[in-house]
């Protein structure tokens, strides 16, 4: 080491490489090269047998991924194009409030407030065919005789997810662009009526240009989370019936934990990411083209 | 035609009333300026005019229609607001063609209104620009543009320059009367600046907390103020006024001082009544510096010491102190003075203003 000096800023920095190291860089490395090995947890030994892309190959012909990656795809639109209607409606309602309007801004974020896990768990018991509060309702209402088999029948089980999903986080769209409309200048909205817009012109042109860099923050972030949905599809559902409403990341769990395969599961893994990523860059520019659109200092 | 006419009008929040049943008769093509102190209730005036709050009593017809109860957009009126208020997300030429898309107007008609619009107030520039990059006075043309564009019955104008700097304002005040002269439209023009109202109105309005006034031309409010209130905000410096009682034919101030009793006030008065006197900086000089207009009748001479003095260059204003208070006059081709000088100040009574004490009302005829 004779005449190696690093230089001071190195030296200050390298704790916080070698930690940034160990914890994100070289699991990373290991995982991503494990999805080049046919490596089982049951077979230690076969993390050292390397099968170059034979995992991604064999994913690009595996019917259940595609499956799995399409659903996501599906449940990912009708959520977030749901989520951002409702969302929408709720911030609109809760911004002509001229009193209470804390009080309604706090009820609103309330199912931001538990645990996907519980969240799961209530519909899954809210949807129950047999002692759900679902069937109840709609039988005590009279419209109709039968038990529907919610979590049992593929398609039903599937919009039951979607439906938890919304529940749980219409809140957030709903925020973000009750934010926007707070911070709207009402005067362009003056200008509208005056210039001969009905209401629904107003919003149309005036108020939801405004408000879609709101939605756009609200759909980046919802994508990436509905992208990696687990745990409410893993508690209703566990990707069943039949892998009826396996979904990206249950379908990885499945793979690299139940059956072991923890090099084909990376693999799928590293493949799940690039819809993530793709998602957050098309959402990204579509925020970053409307911000530029109102001239948004932000 | 477009007439506008209030009769009654009142504005009521729960129980504060802000706008006190008003009457007041627009013509067509005048340009008429509402002027007041601000929470005078000129704007609440304005923004039911054009629909964009309730009407809690009375009535408002334009063109003779009454339009109480219609939506801002079939009113056929266009407003300019203090911020501008362009939309931040459409282009000038979009801007500028808004109303027209939204009425349905076909793609030629668009382009040829936009065109004139932006001919008359030199936006050919801009056309394809955002509002963020435009300066203060552009975005304010544009916004007068998008008005001019709807070719409506009737201009409101709410304070449109008040957020420009001084130089701009100025500016921008000679631009809107030359437009005025060129589109010929009703317009209703508020303002807390008397001199904007001065300079363009061919009427003013002038309001306090929810009445009017007095209604007159620029002329009228000025030389006739109908009240003290009237009196002391129109012209600049404003006019001295001061508290005095009548007494054998002369005014006596709170100090001691007095002056004789104008000759017109005479009849109108005894002794013992409370009055305001008022007179205005320009009536009220250094002997020998003043508008002579050589027409002076009742001229009452009187010296005085100065307190302090503001050159403007052109003409100096003096603060002369008399009855123990500091009262303004304007010195025209001044010579030099300096705080403590004693000089002869003339009072031009002919031209002075008396008002009752009690009701702030005018004892001229």
């Amino acid at each position: 080491m004779k005449g190696f000096k690093p230089s001071a800023p190195f030296l200050l920095l390298l704790p916080a490489i070698v930690v940034l190291a160990a914890v994100v860089v070289l699991p990373l490395i290991l995982s991503l090269y494990s999805s080049f090995t046919p490596f089982r947890l049951t077979r230690p030994e076969t993390f050292y047998v390397f099968v170059g892309f034979r995992n991604y190959l064999s994913i690009l012909s595996n019917a259940d991924f595609w499956w799995a990656f399409g659903r996501t795809v599906l449940l990912l639109t009708i959520a977030l194009n749901l989520e951002m209607l409702l969302g929408l409606g709720l911030a609109m309602l809760v911004e002509k409030a001229t009193r209470g309007q804390r009080i309604l801004r706090t009820l609103m974020m309330f199912p931001m407030m538990f645990s996907p896990i519980l969240v799961g768990f209530q519909f899954k018991f809210m949807f129950n065919d047999n002692i759900g509060l679902v069937n109840n309702a709609l039988q005590s209402l009279g419209i109709t005789q039968d038990a529907i088999p919610w979590l049992i029948e593929g398609h039903l089980a599937f919009i039951a997810i979607a439906i938890a999903e919304i529940w749980s986080s219409t809140s957030i769209f709903a925020i973000l662009i009750l934010a926007g409309l707070l911070a709207m200048p009402k005067e362009p909205i003056e200008a509208a009526r005056v210039d001969g817009c009905t209401p629904w012109q107003t919003f149309r042109y005036v108020t939801w240009p405004f408000v879609m860099p709101f939605a756009y923050i609200a759909m980046t972030i919802r994508s990436l989370d509905v992208a990696r949905a687990y745990d409410i599809v893993k508690i209703m559902t566990d990707g069943g019936p039949a892998g009826r409403t396996e979904l990206l990341w249950t379908l990885v769990g499945r793979t690299a934990y139940s059956d072991a395969r923890m090099g084909l599961a990376n693999a799928m893994a590293y493949f799940s990411i690039l819809l993530s990523i793709a998602f957050t860059v098309y959402f990204y520019n579509k925020l970053a083209a409307a911000r530029a659109q109102i001239g948004a200092e932000w | 035609m477009a007439t506008v006419s209030l009769k009654n009008l009142t504005k009521r929040y729960g129980n504060m009333e802000i706008v006190h049943g008003i009457d007041l008769e627009i013509a067509d093509r005048e340009f008429i300026a509402l002027v007041g102190p601000s929470g005078c209730g000129k704007s609440t005036t304005l923004r039911m005019i054009a629909g964009l709050e309730d009407i809690s009593g009375g009535e408002i017809d334009i063109g003779g229609r009454k339009v109480n109860d219609l939506p801002p957009r079939s009113r056929n009126i266009s407003m300019v607001f203090q911020s501008y208020a362009l939309y931040p997300h459409m282009t000038v030429r979009e801007n500028l063609g808004f109303s027209l898309k939204i009425a349905g107007a076909t793609k030629d008609e668009m382009d040829r209104r936009v065109a004139e619009a932006s001919a008359i107030l030199g936006l050919d520039e801009l056309l394809e620009r955002r509002p963020s990059q435009l300066s203060g006075g552009q975005r304010q043309r544009v916004a007068m543009g998008r008005a001019i564009v709807r070719d409506p019955d009737v201009f409101l104008f709410d304070e449109p320059l008040s957020n420009l700097d001084a130089k701009l304002r100025t500016q921008m005040r000679t631009e809107i009367k030359k437009l005025h002269a060129k589109v010929k439209s009703t317009v209703i023009y508020v303002t807390h600046d008397q001199v904007e109202a001065m300079t363009l109105a061919d009427r003013i309005v002038i309001m306090r907390s929810g009445y009017i006034e007095q209604v007159g031309t620029p002329d009228e409010v000025f030389s006739r103020p109908a009240t003290r209130f009237v009196a002391g905000f129109i012209g600049s410096p404003p006019m001295n006024l001061h508290e005095a009682t009548v007494s054998d034919g002369r005014l006596v101030f709170s100090a001691g001082d007095s002056l004789p009793l104008p000759g017109q006030f005479k009849s109108r008065t005894s002794t013992g009544d409370k009055v305001v006197f008022g007179i205005r900086p320009d009536d009220f000089y250094p002997t020998g510096h003043g508008l002579s207009s050589g027409g002076e009748t009742e001229v009452h001479r009187v010296e005085l010491p100065v307190s302090i003095t503001e050159p403007l260059g052109n003409e100096t204003l003096v603060f002369a102190e008399f009855n123990g208070t500091d009262w303004v006059s304007r010195m025209l081709n001044p010579k030099p003075l300096k705080a403590g000088d004693r000089i002869g100040m003339s009072f031009d009574l002919s031209r002075a203003h008396l008002f009752s004490a009690e009701t702030g009302k005018s004892l001229r005829n």
